[in-house]
């Protein structure tokens, strides 16, 4: 063997031994081995055999792993690519023993949650218990998942407990606005309840709140996989069945339609941890495949509603419509910002973006001067106030990207003030829903 | 000499930035341009640079970009960015205050000769 083939050997050994190291990506690793050579060419220049030169400059280089712990709290968002964020940080890629099992039980526990509610609740007080009925196992799935501490666990249960109560001793209207309001909002104050056990109780750090984002898209993609495959299947084997004149409306109505939503909200989520480079690659294409189709979307509405003069009589359907715009809009938003590599230089996808928040602000400041007259004529109700109070709080927040989204496209900050920025303001959207679970009720007199 | 590792760690990022300031670079040759300016006295673990560097880039203080050299190796350059200048002045104030009470305070002091090599 030459000297150049017995050093290139080691070298390749070191990359291969880093390389087992999986936070390290392949990049990174390059750059290092760039250094590495020319170490140890220097190192030969002066006097060193080519085997001397190769462990000085490898001892120089660092421990690989307290080299991949750094790289680790760099790169979080490789890290939870491994899926090794609370065990070690070795990439290993085995789940929990047991970890199916586990699952299946939760899914199975929380169908006969819901299954004992179509029992025992009345239609409304199931459709406002649902999240409350379902969620808690999930939040359990993680608590387990992350080895959540028992301090951590009762802390986590306070949410659910609480939401429970609110819920069921408010003295409704039945089928009122503020019953629906609530319904609505209940959910979204679990999910971060959830997020709160998906982060394993470390809620301040940034990057874990951007894992629970990005993980909330997932979970969206796979439940809405599920959700059609599911449907699919039982519409074929309920055809099949009436076919043969067997009526499986019943049992439809009474295992599946119980079980179905409530294991596949679980099955989800551990499909997302599991199986996460499955999506991974989806991820970024559904973005920029949505981002352009919704930014025409929101441009023919700004047109539609400037030409048929009909500002002055939209209803608070309309509000209610924009909300969900801006929500979709922002959903979009977040899920590519944490679908995004952030060390890529902005580029025209950036720029896309940008358009869409701003041809949503557009149509929203529309639909907002067109409700302020609606309601200096005919007052509040708890549906325009919760319509406005969450049209404000996604106005701010969007407001606020367009600027750090153009000051990142002209190269003034980094990709991370707008990460950053979302993370930050995540907490709001907890405490608007809360207050609407919590507050808008009573205001109204729970009409 | 040995330098605490935290000191060390604590005056990393103006370095770097202050050796970006100088012109572009790259991973290797700042660890060079570092054992210069110490004169060899700064021992760095080089491998904890690279982390370092992608911390900066992803804040959006120094820019980055892959070159293919003479040799046909790529190689990782990095710039400062007027972000990361502002960070670096802002760095360079703080540091000089620090510097500038020590100075004062070892010359009212006045250490004795051979308390000064193990002070770390």
């Amino acid at each position: 063997m030459t000297v150049d083939a017995h050093l290139e050997s080691r070298i390749a050994d070191w990359r291969g031994y880093v390389a087992d190291h999986r936070v390290i990506a392949p990049a990174d690793i390059d750059e290092m081995e760039d250094h590495l050579r020319e170490q140890i060419s220097d190192l030969m220049s002066v006097g060193l055999t080519d085997g001397e030169a190769f462990l000085v400059a490898v001892g120089r280089m660092g421990g690989v792993d307290e080299l991949s712990r750094e790289f680790a709290q760099e790169h979080s968002d490789r890290l939870w690519k491994q899926l090794v964020l609370s065990r070690t940080d070795r990439g290993e890629n085995s789940g929990r023993t047991g970890e199916l099992a586990v699952v299946l039980g939760l899914a199975l526990g929380a169908g006969l949650a819901v299954r004992a509610g179509f029992e025992w609740l009345s239609e409304s007080a199931l459709l406002r218990n649902a999240a409350v009925l379902i969620l808690p196992f999930l939040a359990t799935y993680f608590a387990w998942k992350r080895t959540m501490p028992a301090r951590t666990i009762a802390a986590l249960a306070v949410p659910f407990i609480l939401a429970a109560v609110v819920l069921n001793v408010f003295p409704f209207e039945p089928g009122g606005a503020t019953e629906i309001v609530a319904a609505i909002h209940a959910p979204v104050v679990l999910w971060f309840a959830v997020g709160f056990a998906y982060t394993g109780g470390d809620r301040r750090s940034h990057r874990r709140r951007m894992d629970f984002v990005r993980f909330t898209g997932e979970w969206a993609v796979y439940l809405a996989l599920l959700a059609l495959g599911g449907g699919v299947l039982t519409g074929l084997t309920a055809g099949a069945f009436d076919a043969l004149g067997i009526d499986l409306e019943p049992f439809l109505e009474q295992w599946i339609i119980p079980f179905g939503p409530a294991g596949a909200v679980i099955v989800a989520a551990w499909l997302v941890e599991a199986k996460q480079q499955v999506v991974e690659n989806i991820a970024p294409v559904l973005t920029r495949v949505f981002t352009p189709i919704t930014i025409l979307m929101l441009v023919a509405l700004f047109v539609a509603v400037v030409a048929s003069h009909s500002v002055v009589d939209v209803d608070r359907g309309l509000l209610i419509l924009m909300d969900l715009i801006l929500v979709l809009v922002l959903g979009l938003l977040l899920y590519s910002i944490s679908a995004r590599d952030p060390y890529a230089p902005p580029n025209v996808f950036d720029l896309l973006q940008i358009v869409l928040i701003v041809a949503a602000l557009a149509v929203d400041v529309l639909m907002l001067a067109a409700m302020a007259g609606r309601i200096a004529e005919f007052g509040f109700t708890a549906n325009k106030v919760t319509a406005l109070g969450l049209n404000l709080v996604l106005m701010v927040d969007l407001l606020w990207a367009a600027k750090l989204g153009i000051s990142f496209q002209r190269g003034r900050s980094g990709f991370a003030a707008v990460e950053r920025w979302q993370t930050r303001y995540l907490p709001v959207y907890a405490v608007w829903a809360m207050f609407a679970v919590v507050a808008i009720p009573p205001l109204f007199r729970f009409v | 000499m040995f330098i605490e590792k935290d000191l060390v760690a604590a005056a990393a990022t103006p370095l770097v930035l202050g050796i970006l300031a100088e012109g572009e670079s790259y991973g290797y040759a700042i660890i060079k341009r570092v054992n210069e300016l110490s004169r060899g006295e700064m021992q760095w673990t080089d491998g904890m640079l690279y982390p370092l560097l992608h911390r900066l880039e992803r804040a959006g203080h120094v820019s980055a970009t892959w070159r293919t050299g003479d040799n046909g190796r790529r190689r990782k350059h990095y710039a400062i960015t007027d972000a990361g200048r502002a960070v670096l002045a802002e760095r360079a104030a703080q540091w000089s205050v620090v510097a500038d009470a020590l100075q004062q305070v070892w010359r009212s002091a006045q250490l004795p000769p051979a308390a000064a090599p193990g002070w770390v």
